[in-house]
Formats: structure tokens, C-alpha cells, sequence
């Protein structure tokens, strides 16, 4: 039952290993380019594994940052993993021993493909979630690692290949959206999101998106609760 | 060269600020302990949107007023979606973006 599992969970991870090797050889690229040696970029990796917490980290190391702005622009680069947790309090409950390094390693890939995967019988679903984790976190490692040894000299042009990212939320996407009638959310998501980014840039665009789309999901819990438990008894809604 | 002390520090404020952001929701609603109804109903909703906003947040580098407009990554998008739609097959949608997104970047739209 565990080799199924552990099975599942890499056949699940195939499209995360594309993805976080190119990702984290570029890091490690990055990070060796301002004089750090692989064992920083092992480091990182292991214990931050964050993509784009990572990559502003290179500038506060490069620059001497102050520990204040380092701390303040971590938090908000990736505020958005503040959200990813209370999806998760009932899946991840009863994990027990594995819990913790489920919680510290839940990525944006992780989170997308614990939300979405639909475990068959015989499938140890605590047992997946972890396995998913070590194996994302192994990618990771290794693609960090593998950037920082050999610098620039890459075998290969890997331009675009971190498409593999965009590609896999995209497949998600789709995915939950043939999976209920509702899809309010997922609008309200992506067009809160399109409007922060306009408004607020690039830089600064993740936090204001969390609040409005937290506001706007409260505001309109009426209708939403009410299709969640009609999806949930089997009865359809008729708007 | 390296000032070695600061970096380390500066790796372990990072880290902190991460695992703190992760543990956070459970800290905050452990189990066994009876959660607010709302905060369920979050839970619940939340995944929909959240992948909207990861989708959008892949995009927040592209420059749609100026070379290459977007296309490159309009046009495999829209390859995804597509054969997703088509074939249901994480791997195929995935795989065959990337590659397709790959041949724009390096050799169409250089």
C-alpha cells in the first residue's frame, strides 16, 4: 500500500520535477554569480524551500541587508502561503510524526496538488501528502544545488522551461473548474488578482489581492455556502 | 568577502518568516479544538481562488506593451488549456506546453 502510494505521489510530482529543477538552477545560478558557494544554496533550499522567497533572498545576501528589511519583504513576498494552511486543516489533521514537515514544506505546487488530487481506494492519503512534500523537496534541493555547482556553465539553453509552473496551475485551473457548477471563486481569484497587479505592480500586488479576495469571499458567503452543501448532497444547483 | 555571520542570519530570518507563514493557520486552529464555521467555509472556497491568483501571479513579469507582447505565453496558455480540456492529461498539457513555450522563447520570439 505505501509503494502505491509513494508511486501515486511521484507519477503526481513529474510535472513539479520539470519545473523546480529549472527553477532552482536558476536560483543557484543567481546565487553563485554574487561568490556563494553550492553549500549556501543547500542550505537555502533546505531549510527556506521557497521559489521566489529564495530569489529575493540572493539581493538581501548580495547587498547586506538589514535583518528588519529582510524580514518585512519576505513576509511580503510570500504572504500568500498564509492562505494555503486553513484549506488544509482537515486534510492534514491525524498526520501525527509527519505533520510538521508537511506544514513547513507546503509549497504553492504542493498546496495545488493536495487541493486537487482525487485519491483512489488504497491510496494512504496522509502518507501521499508527505511523500509529495519529500519528493517536491528533493527536486528542489538537487535543482538548487545542481545551478550553484555548475554556474553557468548549463548543458543546455533551459530558457522557458519554468513554464512548467504556469503550465501545471493552468492544468489545475481547469481541472476545479470542471470539478463543481461554482465558479465564483475562481473568478472573483483571477480577476481581483489581474486588478491588484494593475493597480499595485508587480511588487506589491499579493497582499492587497489576499485581503480584497478574503473580503469578497466573506461578502458573499450567503450564496456560496449554500452550493458547496448542495454540491456536497448530489443536488444540483439551478442557476 | 562574504560576510558569513550576517549571510547566516539573514538565512535563518528567511526561514523563520516562512515556517511562520506555513504553521501559522494550524498554530492559530489545532486539532481537536472547534473552529469557527467561517473559518471552514474559507477553507473551502479558498483553493478556487487561490489558484486564480497563482495563475495570474505566474503572468505579473509579462509585459504586454512590449516585445514580445505576451504572445509566447498567450499562445502556450492556450495550448494548455486546450489539450487539457481535450485529453484530461496532467502530463501531456504540461510537457507539451513547456516544450512549445521553449521553442517560442528560443527560437521564434528571440
Amino acid at each position: 500500500m505505501t509503494k502505491r502510494t509513494l508511486k501515486r505521489a511521484f507519477k503526481d510530482s513529474l510535472p513539479i520535477l520539470a519545473g523546480y529543477l529549472a527553477l532552482g538552477m536558476g536560483f543557484g545560478v543567481m546565487l553563485q554569480s554574487k561568490g556563494y558557494s553550492f553549500w549556501w544554496a543547500i542550505l537555502m533550499s533546505c531549510t527556506m524551500f521557497a521559489g521566489s522567497g529564495q530569489y529575493a533572498g540572493v539581493d538581501f545576501l548580495a547587498s547586506g541587508a538589514s535583518i528588519l528589511t529582510t524580514a518585512v519583504m519576505t513576509f511580503i513576498i510570500n504572504a500568500r502561503h498564509f492562505f494555503y494552511g486553513f484549506s488544509l486543516l482537515d486534510k492534514y489533521k491525524g498526520a501525527g510524526i509527519l505533520k510538521p514537515y508537511m506544514i513547513f514544506g507546503l509549497t504553492d505546487e504542493t498546496y495545488s496538488i493536495v487541493c486537487s488530487a482525487k485519491l483512489e481506494d488504497g491510496i494512504n492519503p496522509k502518507k501521499y501528502y508527505f511523500f509529495l512534500t519529500a519528493l517536491n523537496h528533493c527536486y528542489w534541493i538537487t535543482g538548487c544545488t545542481l545551478g550553484a555547482v555548475l554556474g553557468e556553465f548549463l548543458p543546455f539553453d533551459s530558457k522557458g522551461i519554468d513554464f512548467a509552473m504556469t503550465a501545471l496551475f493552468i492544468v489545475i485551473m481547469v481541472e476545479q473548474w470542471m470539478s463543481t457548477k461554482e465558479h465564483l471563486p475562481a473568478l472573483l481569484g483571477v480577476a481581483t488578482t489581474v486588478v491588484c497587479l494593475i493597480i499595485f505592480g508587480a511588487d506589491m500586488f499579493i497582499i492587497p489581492s489576499m485581503v480584497l479576495i478574503a473580503t469578497e469571499l466573506l461578502l458573499f458567503r450567503k450564496k456560496l455556502d449554500k452550493t458547496s452543501k448542495a454540491d456536497e448532497s448530489g443536488v444540483g444547483g439551478n442557476d | 568577502m562574504i560576510d558569513v555571520k550576517h549571510s547566516l542570519i539573514l538565512v535563518a530570518v528567511m526561514a523563520a518568516i516562512m515556517a511562520f507563514l506555513r504553521f501559522s493557520p494550524f498554530i492559530a486552529f489545532p486539532e481537536g479544538r472547534k473552529r469557527p464555521k467561517v473559518v471552514t467555509y474559507l477553507g473551502s472556497v479558498l483553493p478556487y481562488a487561490v489558484i486564480g491568483m497563482l495563475v495570474v501571479y505566474c503572468f505579473k513579469g509579462v509585459s504586454v506593451f512590449s516585445y514580445p507582447w505576451g504572445i509566447p505565453e498567450l499562445l502556450a496558455s492556450l495550448l494548455v488549456l486546450g489539450l487539457h480540456v481535450w485529453r484530461r492529461n496532467t502530463l501531456i498539457s504540461v510537457f507539451s506546453g513547456v516544450a512549445f513555450y521553449m521553442v517560442l522563447v528560443q527560437l521564434v520570439f528571440k
